[in-house]
């Protein structure tokens, strides 16, 4: 077995929120919590001890933390108000960043290859391109299958409002202030991962 | 001699618990007057309220009556029971207080008789037992209590059947009319003894407490196991009287929890190892589970947890609960992580008991009433006034009586300044 002493400290300062790992105690409360974890490998707890044991490549091509949906159900019951689900979301992304992730994660493939580029590109979501763009991510045969299967929910959306079927042309008002934000953003991640 | 000018200092000692009954006999014994003020109808505190003593396993009540005979013989010691400390002003060595005292209803002629209990037809929910049993409206709160005599409920006083049991009394000792009166009186040195209450179990809200029948606090468990007790001391299921031998401990309920107590309460681990006791006892073939997240008997308990370890009944998980569920048997279903393993469990008890941790009272009913005291952020006590036992932090009661006794020290030493 090997111990890579270095992947904790890496975690703490370049992980968004990773530094609160240090204070998880291991009760397990939060694995208990999790409505997903049936369908995880490793629970939050595990994840945190992973990190503070070392264990990079299990952590970081792990698909564990691309599951989570942000219910929160963590996060109100830890003992020591670790954000959880946000050291998750960010573990997620230090993945990402450091090219680690499952490419074939399909959460994975749903943030970075469709929702991300949709929502740059107009600064805003477009509902009808991102479903199609979700649904046929798999192939075509794949995407009219899983079209039908959720036809009436679409239908549904659709008298709802919920959905708007004409797809957003053009740009947000503003739309250079919104890139300005991003690219912030990045720089701000940037000087995080530079720093040792 | 500074001691015979010192020996007419008196100390006051606020609560009656073992840690203020230290105090006040340790102080009264080296020759200072000692005034004690107890909130309920009796002395002991906690203490009377436990069914046995960890590690030993024997009885509190000898333990107490040995400070009660030392009161008793002791004429420097007056003590208020029902009575509580409104104000404090000055300062160390010349302090001035204003105590309340709260109408008992029963005059110290009560020789402890029990006709007009026997006479009164209205019945209350025990306080004494934490409401699991209902106990007559005129009472003591059992046999050992100290002082003796019988009080009766505020509300009851106000009402006709009142007066009707006042006059089964055969020594008049009944006084449904009693009022509060108001004392004064000048103190060299004040100890705060007011020590804890159970973290109300309601407030943890994924484990169920006072939703499921079956999930009860340590503290109702240890009446549950009292002869005194609910029960008779048979430990059996709130929902349906049957037998639980199959019973879980759950500890931290409520502690270590930034949602709750975020502090420890040191004892809440020992006192599950005792009660596990108390279930194995009773039952031969019962089984008990201890869900923890890390033991704390610290120092000579460990010798305890050796014991308890060597019982083959008792198993362990290593997993703080996420949440308890009730089955369609009334059974408290427990949810969480074993974290020594990863596995997820879903274990049914006939019985969940809350390892609830210690809530000082000077942080909800008791603050102290006085401009120069001092409390953290928990409540305890830290300065201004001296504190003892629980007051001053969650501990046993061996380590309550040493930090009381150096209290009687500090307050002897406030007195001979004065004098
Ligand atoms: C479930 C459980 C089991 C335990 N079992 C054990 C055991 O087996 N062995 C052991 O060593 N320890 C045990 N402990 C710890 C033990 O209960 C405490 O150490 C002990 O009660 C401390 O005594 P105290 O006098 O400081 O406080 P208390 O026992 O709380 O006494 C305080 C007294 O002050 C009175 N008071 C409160 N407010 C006021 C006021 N405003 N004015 C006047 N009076 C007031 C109260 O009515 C009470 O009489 C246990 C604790 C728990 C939670
Ligand atoms: S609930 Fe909080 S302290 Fe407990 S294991 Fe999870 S993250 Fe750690
Ligand atoms: S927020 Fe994420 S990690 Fe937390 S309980 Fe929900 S799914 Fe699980
Ligand atoms: S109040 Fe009177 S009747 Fe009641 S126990 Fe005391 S002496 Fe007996
Ligand atoms: S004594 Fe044990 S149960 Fe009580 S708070 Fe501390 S660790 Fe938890």
């Amino acid at each position: 077995m090997t111990y890579d002493l270095t992947f904790a400290k890496d975690v703490y300062q370049k992980a968004e929120m990773g530094h609160w790992i240090k204070m998880c105690m291991q009760c397990g409360v939060c694995a208990g919590s999790c409505p997903l974890r049936a369908h995880w490998q490793h629970s939050p707890r595990q994840l945190f001890q992973m990190v503070r044991a070392g264990k990079r490549d299990e952590v970081l091509k792990s698909s564990d933390m691309w599951m989570c949906t942000s219910c929160y159900n963590c996060i109100v019951r830890c003992p020591r108000e670790l954000p959880i689900t946000h050291i998750i979301h960010g573990l997620a992304r230090y993945a990402e960043t450091q090219g680690a992730a499952d490419p074939k994660q399909p959460t994975r493939r749903f943030a970075v290859d469709v929702f991300w580029k949709n929502i740059t590109a107009t600064g805003r979501v477009g509902e009808a391109m991102l479903t199609m763009r979700l649904y046929f991510q798999d192939g075509i045969g794949a995407g009219i299958q899983r079209g039908l299967e959720m036809r009436d929910s679409a239908l549904g959306m659709l008298k709802t409002r919920r959905l708007n079927p004409i797809p957003f042309r053009g740009k947000i008002k503003g739309y250079d202030g919104f890139t300005k934000m991003l690219a912030k953003a990045a720089e701000l991640e940037q000087k995080l991962e530079n720093k040792a | 001699m500074a001691d015979a000018h010192a020996a007419g200092q008196t100390i006051l000692v606020v609560g009656g618990g073992i840690s203020g009954l230290t105090t006040a006999v340790e102080a009264a014994e080296t020759g200072y007057n000692v005034l004690l003020v107890e909130k309920d109808p009796h002395l002991g505190g906690r203490v009377a309220q436990h069914n046995k003593y960890f590690p030993k396993l024997c009885s509190p009540t000898c333990g107490l009556e040995i400070n009660y005979q030392r009161i008793k013989n002791n004429p420097r010691i007056r003590y208020l029971t029902l009575a509580e400390v409104e104000e404090i002003s000055g300062s160390e060595g010349n302090y001035t207080v204003r105590i309340r005292k709260n109408p008992r209803f029963v005059t110290e002629a009560c020789t402890g008789c029990g006709d007009c209990s026997a006479v009164c037809t209205t019945e209350v929910p025990d306080p004494f037992n934490f409401g699991m049993n209902q106990v007559k409206a005129i009472r003591n709160n059992h046999a050992m209590a100290f002082p003796s005599w019988y009080y009766m409920d505020p509300e009851f006083a106000k009402t006709e059947a009142a007066k009707t049991v006042a006059k089964s009394c055969p020594v008049g000792a009944i006084q449904p009319d009693m009022e509060a009166t108001i004392i004064e009186e000048q103190v060299a040195a004040v100890v705060w003894a007011t020590g804890w209450k159970p973290y109300d179990a309601e407030k943890i809200r994924p484990y169920g407490f006072g939703q499921y029948a079956n999930v009860t606090t340590n503290m109702r468990f240890e009446r549950l196991a009292n002869v005194y007790g609910p029960t008779s001391g048979k430990i059996v299921r709130p929902s349906d009287g049957k037998e639980a031998k199959k019973v879980a401990f759950i500890q931290c309920a409520g502690s270590r929890d930034h949602n709750y107590l975020p502090f420890c309460s040191r004892v809440c681990c020992l006192a599950s190892m005792k009660q596990a006791a108390y279930v194995r006892d009773q039952y031969p073939d019962s089984e008990v589970t201890i869900f923890y997240i890390d033991l704390r008997a610290m120092d000579r308990y460990e010798a305890f947890l050796q014991k308890t370890r060597d019982d083959a009944g008792i198993s362990w998980m290593k997993s703080k609960p996420a949440r308890i569920e009730e089955d369609a048997n009334g059974n408290p279903v427990v949810i969480g992580e074993n974290t020594l393993t990863g596995e997820r469990y879903a274990l049914p008890f006939d019985l969940v008991v809350l390892a609830t941790g210690m809530e000082p009272h000077s942080a909800v009913d008791a603050k102290v009433p006085f401009a120069g005291a001092s409390q953290d952020d928990y409540g305890f006590v830290t300065g201004g006034v001296l504190a003892a036992g629980c007051a001053a932090m969650p501990t046993d009661v061996a380590s309550s009586v040493q930090s009381a006794t150096a209290m009687a020290m500090k307050a002897i030493h406030a007195a001979v300044k004065r004098g």
